[in-house]
């Protein structure tokens, strides 16, 4: 059986652990900054370690396409935008335990030769941003931030950016738009960040999560990382379970676990009821059902069953809750948060959520169910970001589980679900 | 849902619970004077040490309007002004920017602006019947303020508290697990002055307008106020403490 395995969780019952003080001494970024920069980046390809933001690319790769001696700065900025539904690790992470951040971004700008780094932080957690900037207060009182760090002659300023409410800032090239001072909308890519980021100069986009990994792999080695986890996915991450489940909460474990093993260790779905369907990691990635408990939640594994292992975000909904609202919602969401630069995403999401109220209504017709995945063919490839795919996956896994679910709306003319037992106080 | 209740301003007055405009006024937010001097010295002196922190000027322009909206309760027409003069900007690039991002509002929210997470896993949970019984209770609807200027609503994407639900926030702090009743009770002791504490956040709630000077990277001093983590941000460490569970050593 597969255990946990806390270290970015680790210190979190600390009372302190958002201090210094509580954290410790950077040991690990001292140890970096005495390591010639390309040793850090192999450091990290050898570990394994790949993005924790959902899209699992390897962070040491990503690291090492920075151009380097190309006369021109360059930019570490940190994805804190976490917003996409289902999805709450890197808020308390930075709420308990803002120094690996903030030591993890030492060394990945040391790796990568930049001298300036952005925590871009969504807006809406104020208490999160308070602990973020006062670690990075602390950090500068001490000198691990500012200039000749640890006496090596290496300069780093770290700014602590917030945000103002728009999921799509999440997206890399949006978030880049949004940090330079304009609407928060995705750019074409080719060029990647890696070449033409903020303000057109090489620049490293990394997820809070992997970034606050870095200091342990630089402290305990690439192998020590590499132990745990699968072949391909390496190492631990927070596995966030919300919903019907005895004891919500985050649970840091390598990757690889099951769903079955992490409902057993912490008591299961809620008592008298049994598993409809889940998220594996987030809104973005096709539901499962009961039949994927066993799936080892590792990017290949969760893969191969026709989902994504995304941010690990396990949204579980037992058997009170209708799958057609839960789409519903989840539709709602992405036509609200489409930025409206490209056609199928801003149009596709509108007519999605249309078709998809008549249908919770019981109003629909079957024509409806192709209506919705015609149009979801039509977004799914053609946007210009990943929100407009993302907006595809409940449609297209929904319809494929629970067909018979939205028959049923229609033979009944209106949802066959009472929605009082699914909320927190609902009867057994 | 109760009609909106549009919040009049008069002119160059400070507003969002410092005033108590009469909600007959069709006076036009946009009909505002400037900032009074004493008051365009400070921002100024705020906004050059935020600018001051990018490699690019622009770069300042969301912390920018944080901080407008720090003075105004909202990005007043003034707020859009300052921003442009500030960074060089035309007016209609300013404002181009502020509509995208829905933290930043287009009238005066209350001294308490209060969000309920309606997205899909926090709706199931409770958070729809919260929305629609709180709605009711305060009468007004999204991003509405009420008359007296203390309280406004927000139907709320997801704030990555999942394992919290049904989440509310308060100013942009953490109000975890509540239920219809909590919800009422909460904004009835906001109206009444008793100043609930967040979950997880400082022992005093600060103001819709104070949260906004943080947001602008002004900090408030309040990062050590509160718990590190709690509740089910716990739960994973608690399992592993009790069975004795670690990552392996080096």
């Amino acid at each position: 059986m597969t255990t946990l395995t806390p270290v970015l969780t680790a210190n979190w019952d600390q009372p302190n652990s958002f201090t210094l003080e509580g954290y410790g001494d950077y040991s690990a970024a001292r140890k970096a900054l005495g390591m010639d920069p390309d040793a850090v980046i192999q450091v990290v390809k050898d570990s394994g370690l790949r993005g924790r933001g959902g899209a699992g690319f390897p962070t040491g790769m990503k690291w090492g396409f920075i151009p380097q001696g190309d006369g021109k700065p360059h930019y570490l900025v940190v994805n804190a935008d976490e917003s996409e539904p289902g999805t709450c690790k890197d808020i308390p992470t930075m709420m308990a335990n803002p120094h690996a951040l903030v030591e993890g971004i030492i060394i990945t700008a040391y790796a990568i030769r930049a001298n300036h780094a952005f925590i871009y932080v969504r807006g809406e957690v104020l208490h999160v941003i308070r602990r973020l900037q006062a670690a990075v207060a602390e950090a500068y009182a001490k000198g691990y931030l500012g200039t000749d760090l640890f006496g090596t002659g290496f300069n780093l300023e770290l700014v602590v950016h917030s945000g103002a409410g728009a999921y799509i800032c999440g997206e890399e090239t949006a978030l880049l738009d949004s940090l330079e001072g304009h609407r928060g909308q995705p750019r074409l890519k080719p060029p990647f960040p890696a070449v033409a980021g903020l303000y057109a100069s090489p620049t490293v986009v990394n997820n809070v999560e992997s970034v606050a990994s870095v200091p342990s792999i630089i402290a305990n080695g690439a192998e020590w990382f590499a132990g745990m986890g699968t072949e391909k996915s390496k190492g631990f991450g927070i596995f966030s379970l919300s919903g019907h489940v005895t004891r919500p909460g985050q649970y840091e474990a390598p990757l690889g676990i099951t769903l079955r093993e992490l409902l057993e260790m912490s008591g299961g779905i809620r008592e008298g009821h049994r598993l409809k369907f889940w998220t594996p990691g987030g809104s973005s990635t096709p539901i499962f059902t009961d039949e994927h408990l066993d799936v080892p939640l590792d990017f290949e594994s969760v893969g191969a069953k026709g989902s994504m292992l995304g941010t690990r975000a396990l949204q579980i909904f037992d058997e009170t809750t209708c799958v057609v609202r839960a789409v519903l919602r989840w539709t709602e969401f992405y036509a609200h948060e489409s930025c409206g630069k490209c056609t199928p995403c801003r149009e596709g999401t509108y007519w999605l959520k249309q078709v998809l109220k008549r249908l919770e209504k019981g109003q629909g017709t079957e024509e409806d169910l192709t209506t919705i995945t015609d149009i979801a063919d039509n977004i799914l490839g053609r946007s210009f970001c990943a929100l407009g795919d993302g907006a595809t996956s409940p449609i297209h896994s929904s319809v494929k589980y629970f067909r018979d679910e939205y028959l049923k709306h229609f033979e009944i003319g209106g949802c066959p679900f009472d929605h009082a037992p699914s909320t927190l106080w609902g009867a057994k | 849902m109760s009609a909106p209740v549009e919040r009049a301003v008069a002119g160059g007055e400070p507003v969002g619970g410092q005033s108590t405009p009469s909600s007959n006024e069709e006076v036009s937010a946009t009909m505002t004077k400037g900032y009074a001097p004493e008051v365009r010295e400070r921002l100024e002196r705020d906004a050059k040490e935020i600018i001051g922190r990018y490699p690019r000027p622009r770069s300042a322009l969301l912390p920018l309007l944080h901080l407008v909206q720090s003075e105004d309760g909202y990005v007043s027409d003034d707020g859009h002004e300052f921003c442009a003069e500030m960074l060089g900007l035309s007016k209609a690039e300013v404002v181009g920017v502020s509509t995208f991002y829905t933290m930043y509002k287009r009238r005066p929210m209350g001294q308490y602006h209060v969000g309920v997470c309606i997205n899909t896993l926090c709706a199931v949970m409770g958070g729809d019947q919260i929305w629609d019984e709180l709605s009711e209770h305060v009468g007004v609807g999204h991003d509405e303020a009420t008359p007296d200027g203390k309280i406004s609503l927000e139907r709320l994407e997801c704030n990555a508290a999942c394992d919290f639900a049904p989440v509310m926030m308060v100013n942009w702090e953490f109000f975890d697990n509540q239920t219809p009743d909590s919800a009422k009770q909460l904004v009835d002791d906001l109206r009444d002055g008793k100043e609930p504490s967040p979950t997880r956040g400082p022992k005093k709630l600060c103001t819709f307008k104070e949260a906004s000077r943080v947001l602008s990277g002004l900090p408030d001093g309040l990062a050590g106020d509160g718990p590190s983590a709690a509740g089910p941000s716990l739960e994973g460490l608690k399992i592993a403490k009790a069975n004795g569970w670690k990552a392996p050593e080096a």
